[in-house]
Formats: C-alpha cells, structure tokens, sequence
C-alpha cells in the first residue's frame, strides 16, 4: 500500500487533465448553452467559432513573432488573445447580422435555425481552411512545463511523477478567471440580469423595456469571447487543426445537455462531468489497484472498463443516456 | 376626465375584428372593471391600450394625450402599467431582481420604489432572495403586480388578476388592489369574477361580443338585474 | 411554374450538364459522379420521407448507412476459417446477456412501483453486472478471433452469400437499428431528437471502427465482391473488344465506362422502384395522415391517431432505405472503410440535398441529391478555375497566388454552405416544393 504514490498517480493522470480537459469542454459549452437560453436555438456552428478565434490566434501569433514580440515564458498566442477575441466577435455579429437575424425576426422554429447554423458551419469551415489551410499547427512557444515529473519526484521522493504542462495550468487558470467574470457579469450587473430575463421571459423582458437589439449583441459578445478562449486554449493544449473543431461540436453539446441546457452552471457541470467520465472510465486501474491494496490482490490485466480507444465516445454514450432518461438534465435546463 | 381611455376601438388577430368600436377607460385615482362572458373581447381590448395589439379604428387617450401609434415600451414611461396574464413574471430570476426588472426603464429611485412595493407586499420582503418561479400562485401575482408598480405608473392595467388563485388569495389582493388606488393610481383591470370586481369598482364596463353592452358605476350594475341574471348569477 | 414543368426542366438540365461532363472532362467521370449522384438520391429520399412528411430530424444518416456497408460484408465475405469455430457462439451469448440485463432493467422500470430514484439505482447495477459479465464472457473470443491473420482477416467474415442480398439486408439491418434508435429517442423534441440521433450514429461508427472482430475495424475490408463484372475480365470479351474498334475508345477506358454503367442501370432500378413505393405511400390514406401529424400534431391526436406510432414507421422506412443505399455505396467502393463516414459527408451533405431539392416531395429529393453531389464533386475544379481567374494578371509566383490556388478545393465547403444559407433564406421551398395535395 503505497497512497501518497497512489494519490499521485491519480493527480497526474485523471485530475489533472480531467481539469484541463473540462474547463475546455465547459468553455465550449457555456457558448452553446448562452446562444441556446437567449436566442433560442442550438448553434452547430459554434465548433468552427472556436476554430476561428484559434486560427486568428494563430495568425497573429506569427505577427507577433515576426515583430519579436513575446512575453516568454507565455505562449504568444496568450498575448494576442485578446485582439483574436475582439476578431472573433466580430465574426460572430457579422454572421447573426447577415444570417441568424433573418430567421430572428421572422420568429423562426428553432429546427430552422440548428439548419441555417449548419450552413454557417459549412461556410465557416471552408473559409477557415481556406485562409490557414487544414494542415495541423502548433502555435505553442513558451515554457512547456509548469513543473516536471523529475523534478516533482526528485523534492518529494515518490515513486510517482507530477507533471503540469504551462497549457494546462493556462486553461485551468483562464477558465476560472473567465467563468468568475461571466458569472458576475450576469448576477450582479443590470445588464447581465436584464440578459437573464430576456432568457426567461421574452414578452415580458420586451414590455419592461429591455432592448433586444442590445441583449442579442451581448450574447455574441460573449459568445465569441468564449469560442475564441476555448478554441485557442485547445489548441494551444493539442495541436490546431480545422478538422477536429467539427468533431468537438458533440461531446460540446453533450457537456451542455448534460448539465442542462440554457443553464450557464450547468454547462460548467456538465464539461467536467463528460470530461472527468472519459478519463474514469479509460483509466487503466491496474497501478491504483497496485497503490491502494495489499499487493497480492492485483489482478492480470490493465483493468480499463472500457478500452482507451472509446474514449470520444464516452461522451457521446452520456449524451444518449441522458437526452433519454432525463432531457433537462443535471440543473433543469430548458426545453424550448 | 378619463386618465386613459380606449375610444371606439375596433381590433382583432388577423381579418376578424374581436372588438368593434369598444370604448373602456379609468379616471384618476379610481378602479375600473372589464367584465363579461368568456370570448367577450376583454383582453383583447385590454392589450389594444397598452399596445400589444395594433388597433384598426379609434383612438387610446392617455392624459389628454393621443397614444395611439405610441409602442408599449413608451407608454410604460409615459406612465402606464401593464400586469399579462399568464407568463408576468420571471420565474428563474428572484424576486428582487424580478422587481428590478421592472424598473429598468426608469431607475430614478429604485430603492424607494423597492420599499413602496415591500411596504405594500410585506411577504415579498421575506422572500427577496427567492426564485420567483418557486413561490406560490398568490405569490407570484404579488411579485407580477410588484413588478409593474416598480416605476409607479399613473394607470395600473391589470389582465386578470384573480386567474387561477383561490379565493382567499384572491379577496387579499382585490384589498392590495383598492390600497393601491387609494394611494393614487388609477386601476383598469379585466376580471373573470365580475362580481368581487364590480364590488370595488368605481365604474364597469360590461362587454359581449366585442361591444359595449352595459356602462355604468360598480354599484349600480351590481343592482341592474339584466346584468345580474346575464352574468352576476342572479 | 408547376411543379410537373420544373420537374422536367431540372431533370433534362441535369442530363445536359452530366452529358457536358462526359464531353469535357471524360465519360468515366460523369459516370462515376452518376453513380453516387443516384446513390446520394436514394439517401436523401430516406431523410425526406422522414423530414417532409412527418417533420423528424433524423442527423444518424451516416450511422445507418455504415450498417448498410457491414451487411455487406456479413452477406457477401466468405467466412474466416476457424473464426468461428474460436468463440463466435460465446461472442453471441456474451451479447445476448448484455442485452438482457438491459431489458431487464427495461421491464423492471416499466413494471414495478419503487421509487423512481432506487429504480435508476437497480437498472444501472444490473446493466453494469450484464456488461462486466458480457465482458468476462467475450474478451478472451474476440482476441482469438482478431489474432487470425490479423493483416487479412482477424475478423468473423460473412455468410458468403451473393452481394445483391446484402442490399435489401442492408435496409433490414438498418431498419431494426432504427426500430430501436426510433423507440428510445422519438420522443424528443426536433433539436435533441437531431443531437441524439447524431450522437448514437458516432457511437455505431465507433463501434465499427474498435470491434475488429466484427469488421475488422480501420484496417477495413477489402475486396467486396461485385455485382457486376471486373474490368479486366471484360477486356478480354470479344463483344468488348469490337465495340472498342467501332467508338475508337481505349479499351481499358471502355471496360471501366462498361461497369460503371452496369452499376448505373443496376442503381438506377432500384432508386425507381424505391421511388415508386413512396410516391405510392405519399399519394395514400398513410402518406395523408401522415403529413397530417405534421401540421398539427394536436388535433392529430386528439382525434385519436396514434403518433408515436406513426413516427416510428416513417422513421423505419427512412432509415432503412438509408441503408440500402449504404449497401449501394459500400458495394460501388469495393471496400469498408469506417473512417470515411463522417458526419459532414453523410448527415450534413444529405441534409443540404434535402432541403435544396424541397422537403416533402420526393423528386425534389431526388434532384436535391443530383445538384448537391455535382457540386461536391466539382466546386473544386470549379473553385480551381475561378482562383485562376480571378488572379490571372498577378504572377504565378505570388505567395498569395498560391496559397489561395493550394487551398482552393476547401471552396467547396465555403459553396455548400452558401448554397445553403441562399436557399434557405431566398428560395426555402426548395427547387421542387412540396404539393399542395
């Protein structure tokens, strides 16, 4: 029985990528659950918005570079982040402005709108590969490693490795500040409450005299804003390229739908639920076994209940599972 | 004379006109009542004052004033308060901020407005932190006519009050509603409940089929018999 | 214009441009865009009965069309030797018992009076023993299975039946998945009924993709047998050979262009008499009831029809005709390969076909299919030859130039999502609306 190592190896291995990995899932899904509770409908194309504050990122990351602008140990994808976010909002509100606000006006179903948003999809997509091309980039320059496993195993003597990457303490540590921000924005602003009502009560939002002009801008504020994070955060954490931002579009939307739509605390549940789920249920217990029991207990085998390779479609298997017992989800969400 | 006045209004949805040349209004600082049978026109006619609906003829006169192309959100500002229904209030908001809500036009002296209305709802203030969704029916008509008080409007319109409230709630609030006219605004109010409304009201307008049928003080129409066997119950 | 015009103006326009196709760029060409132009018909005849008629959002295309392509293989592939002898019944068995512990649990939910919470609670332990049992039962098989011959086989094989079966056994495997997909999901509303169908077609493919086993996964199965002959051994025929004299084609070239057309007539009666099946469903008693659900689901049921089930059916009929036409497709590649269905392809592709051509009418879908897939196909020559164009006075050494000539073919997005958002917006009845009836 060894538990300081055993405690160690699940740090390393499911806390904290189960972190990192749901604070970019509950990003991704506060975006799709903002645009779902205020304007309505489920937004397919939100997966290619990420893609485009990534690629901005990108592409003004190499700015950046080309002038020696850096902040090192940062990536400078960090530092131009914010005028990637501003990129991407724009994006966002030329799009509703051309696209999304026929459909608005015209109090459209929202089947309607999940098919207009695919549309979007398809363009964004084309445009996105168009200008960057699909191939697969990696915009990560800065100090790789927050701290390393030699290094951890070197002050405290465990068998064990601690590792944490500079992308993922950035993820984990932007996400709060991010979801701090939003939160307050929404609880303690009149703005944000007055977004709040308008989600809840549009007739009487509108006689109360709340502008829908000026809700819906905010919401693609937002909106793009959280894509643009999300988006780099990913990317900076993988690798970016186009092609996995229409795959991230489900286990997204499972986040969401498992936390209950509409529901911005549940978009955050419900991206650590999905994310924290993979990683459970692919982890290869043998060494926590080895860890934690008596050593003539542990069995043959790597002991997965599911095989590393499902991993993706954990995320899909909790989406059927809960659209089917409990659509609302964990924090009653809504059903349009 | 009348505050605000509907004057020979005719409106509908769509081709049909569900009110034709209607007049129904409220003088200052009284309570005035819409009854009459189910399909009568009396919402309609209602949300055709406060906007809601786009009249075809006549006029809506607000303190001498010709309102009638005027959107909803002005004559909220002008003066005018608007309770729907069904759907009045915001459920996942709390109360508080249901409240604030209805001050967003006009957030001169917000937090005197929140005392006037917990003064006058005394089981809001207990429960100012609380989802307004998960209160009780009674409560949440508070918290919908709260809500509308919140920039103290000159006219209160009221869309049913008593719908879907027992009646014990529904006596506390007709005494709520007298208080309130008490203190100066005038109340229109359409009611199921014809009698209790015509009870505290200074002057009833008695619709059927879209027209006026009966125009007169509370207390007389209570004692007209026409009326009453048409629609009191005898 | 009535419909009957358009119909016989966009069809004959569709011939013409197929016919300029083969003129320009080469008869194998336009014979092969034929092809699965008629197989994208097919699918989006399925989606349209489901979307035009009864207004469900089925987003699972690519799930049931990736059945269609595994019947195929069960069908069609000769057995693997020793296969089965290794453990192929206790796979069943292990399955069996999964699924048991999960009607089980079905039953038990539906039947008994506990509180809802302890009923999750049981189901899920059940559910989790079936599956650690099915486990326990399975994994040792399926390792024997895949060890044989990994790099050719590894996996059970079929029934070594003809190919032509695995058509219509296809439509059947993909009409019992719908059976079950329509039973546990029908009941949501349009948008989560499109994410959860989406979601349990990523997890078919998944499954395709890691069940070696089954399907040998993405080491993919090759060498599908045909329902058509083999351009070599057609190279060696003397009607072949005498006709290739006469047009002055290449003989290699006409043998390709003679199989394809084979495949063509072969498709091309099945896409008739399919159509012809629906068109008689939607001119029927059925066809009305059902378009009646779909305006008004209320007073539909208040006059007492019963909606879910109806539902059902459609959803059965689409998905399975889905899977003949994923049958169709597996058959024309020669090959199964998992990793090519992806939901922009299939779901998202078939979709744009459904709603260009016009929901609710069955021709429409079919020239939906035609249009879409042309210009799938040729947005990137077309996309191509507009960059040229358009920087024809900048040097060819440009950066830009180049760039922009590099990355021309993902035009094609860009143009299906225009196209999309045009017709949705300008012309949402699509090019052959739906029929007044």
């Amino acid at each position: 029985m060894d538990f300081l190592n055993g405690i160690t190896l699940i740090a390393n291995y499911i806390i904290i990528p189960g972190l990192t990995y749901g604070s970019q899932l509950a990003l991704g899904a506060l975006g799709i659950t903002i645009v779902y509770s205020v304007l309505r409908f489920s937004n397919f194309a939100h997966g290619e918005f990420m893609s485009f504050g990534a690629m901005s990122a990108i592409l003004l990351s190499w700015l950046f570079i080309s002038l020696e602008i850096n902040l090192y140990p940062l990536p400078t994808a960090i530092i131009v982040l914010p005028i990637a976010i501003v990129l991407t909002i724009f994006y966002c509100l030329i799009v509703d402005k051309l696209v999304f606000k026929f459909y608005r006006q015209q109090n459209s179903k929202s089947v309607i709108n999940l098919i207009v948003s695919i549309g979007v999809m398809f363009f964004s997509g084309g445009l996105i590969r168009f200008i960057v091309g699909p191939g697969d980039r990696n915009f990560f320059d800065g100090e790789r490693f927050i701290f390393k496993a030699k290094t951890f195993k070197s002050i405290t003597g465990l068998n064990e490795g601690l590792t944490l990457k500079t992308t993922q303490g950035i993820t984990i540590l932007i996400s709060f500040i991010l979801v701090f921000i939003l939160f307050w924005f929404l609880n303690k602003t009149k703005t944000g409450k007055s977004m709040r009502a308008y989600s809840d009560n549009k007739e009487l939002a509108l006689l109360s005299g709340i502008n829908p002009e000026k809700v819906v801008l905010i919401t693609w504020i937002i909106t793009g804003t959280l894509a643009c994070v999300a988006g780099t955060l990913y990317g900076l954490d993988k690798s970016y390229k186009p092609f996995t931002y229409l795959h991230l579009v489900l286990p997204i939307f499972s986040a969401a739908i498992v936390g209950g739509v509409g529901n911005p605390v549940g978009a955050i549940i419900g991206g650590f639920v999905i994310a924290f789920s993979e990683l459970i249920i692919t982890f290869a217990y043998k060494k926590i076994f080895f860890y934690f029991l008596p050593i003539y207990f542990v069995p043959e085998g790597l002991l997965q209940i599911l095989s590393t390779d499902y991993k993706i479609a954990i995320s899909f298997i909790i989406l059927v599972l809960v659209l089917v017992i409990k659509p609302t989800g964990i924090y009653k969400g809504k059903i349009i | 004379m009348y505050l605000l006045s509907g004057e020979k209004i005719t409106c509908g949805y769509g081709l049909v006109d569900i009110v034709s040349s209607c007049t129904i209004g409220v003088k200052k600082g009284e309570i005035s009542s819409v009854v009459g049978p189910n399909g009568a026109g009396k919402s309609t006619a209602m949300k055709a004052l406060f906007g809601l609906l786009p009249i075809k003829n006549g006029k809506v006169i607000f303190n001498g004033e010709d309102i009638t192309s005027l959107p909803p959100q002005k004559r909220v500002l002008k003066g005018m308060g608007f309770v729907p229904q069904t759907n009045n209030i915001f459920p996942s908001l709390t109360v508080q901020e249901n409240l604030e809500m209805g001050a967003f036009i006009d957030k001169n002296n917000l937090n005197e407005m929140l005392k006037y209305v917990y003064d006058l709802f005394p089981v809001l203030a207990d429960k100012k932190s609380q989802n307004a969704g998960e209160l009780s029916g009674g409560q949440r008509q508070q918290v919908a006519v709260g809500r509308a008080l919140m920039t103290k409007p000159k006219v209160l319109m009221l869309d049913e009050p008593s719908a879907g409230v027992s009646p014990i709630i529904m006596e506390g609030l007709f005494d709520k509603i007298q208080e309130i006219a008490s203190q100066g605004t005038a109340v229109l109010m359409v009611e199921q409940n014809a009698k209790q409304a015509l009870k505290i009201s200074n002057l009833g307008f008695v619709l059927s089929q879209g027209k006026n049928l009966f125009t007169d003080s509370g207390n007389s129409l209570l004692a007209n018999k026409e009326v009453r066997q048409a629609f009191l119950g005898g | 214009m009535t419909n009957l015009s358009r119909i016989k103006i966009l069809y004959t326009l569709m011939v013409i441009i197929l016919a300029t196709v083969g003129i320009f760029q080469s008869w194998n060409l336009a014979l092969t865009i034929f092809n699965l132009c008629l197989i994208s018909s097919i699918m989006t005849l399925g989606i349209n009965i489901q979307w035009g008629n009864a207004g469900i959002v089925n987003f699972g295309v690519m799930g049931f069309a990736a059945l269609g392509g595994l019947a195929n293989i069960i069908i069609s592939m000769p057995p693997t030797l020793n296969a089965w002898d290794a453990g192929g019944d206790i796979i069943i068995i292990g399955l069996m018992v999964f699924i048991s512990s999960i009607i089980f649990s079905i039953i038990l939910f539906k039947k008994t009076n506990f509180n809802n919470n302890i009923k999750y609670l049981i189901s899920f332990i059940f559910i989790i023993i079936g599956y650690f049992m099915m486990r326990f039962l399975v994994d040792i098989p399926i390792e024997k299975i895949e060890s044989i011959e990994p790099a050719k086989t590894g996996y059970l094989g079929g029934f070594n039946l003809p190919v032509l079966i695995s058509w219509p056994v296809g439509g059947l495997l993909a009409a019992f998945s719908a059976f079950i997909i329509g039973k546990i999901s029908l009941g949501l509303r349009s948008d989560y009924l499109a994410i959860a169908t989406l979601g349990i077609s990523e997890i078919i493919i998944y499954i395709l993709k890691n069940e070696d086993w089954l399907s040998r996964g993405v080491k993919n199965v090759n060498g599908l047998p045909r329902p058509v002959p083999y351009e070599i051994e057609l190279q060696s025929k003397e009607w072949v050979l005498k006709a290739s004299n006469y047009l002055d084609i290449p003989i290699t070239e006409l043998s390709s262009i003679i199989v394809k057309l084979s495949y063509s007539i072969l498709f091309c009666m099945v896409l008739l008499i399919i159509l012809f099946l629906l068109e008689a469903a939607v001119k029927s008693p059925w066809g009305r009831m059902m378009r009646a659900i779909r305006d008004n689901e209320v007073s539909a049921n208040a006059m007492g029809k019963d909606i879910k089930k109806r539902h059902l059916q459609v959803f059965i009929i689409g998905s399975a005709i889905i899977g003949i036409a994923g049958a169709m497709l597996t058959t024309l590649d020669g090959q199964f390969t998992p990793v090519s269905y992806q939901p922009l392809r299939f779901t998202f592709l078939v979709w744009i076909m459904v709603i260009i051509g016009g929901s609710g009418n069955n021709f429409g879908a079919i020239i939906g299919g035609f249009v879409i897939w042309f210009f799938w196909i040729q947005s990137e020559p077309i996309g191509l030859w507009l960059i040229s164009f358009v920087t024809s006075q900048i040097s060819d050494t440009n950066i830009i130039k180049e760039h922009l000539l590099e990355n021309a073919a993902h035009m094609r997005l860009m143009f299906m999502g225009i196209i999309l958002l045009l017709t949705l917006r300008f012309a949402p009845k699509g090019l052959i609306p739906e029929v007044k009836r």
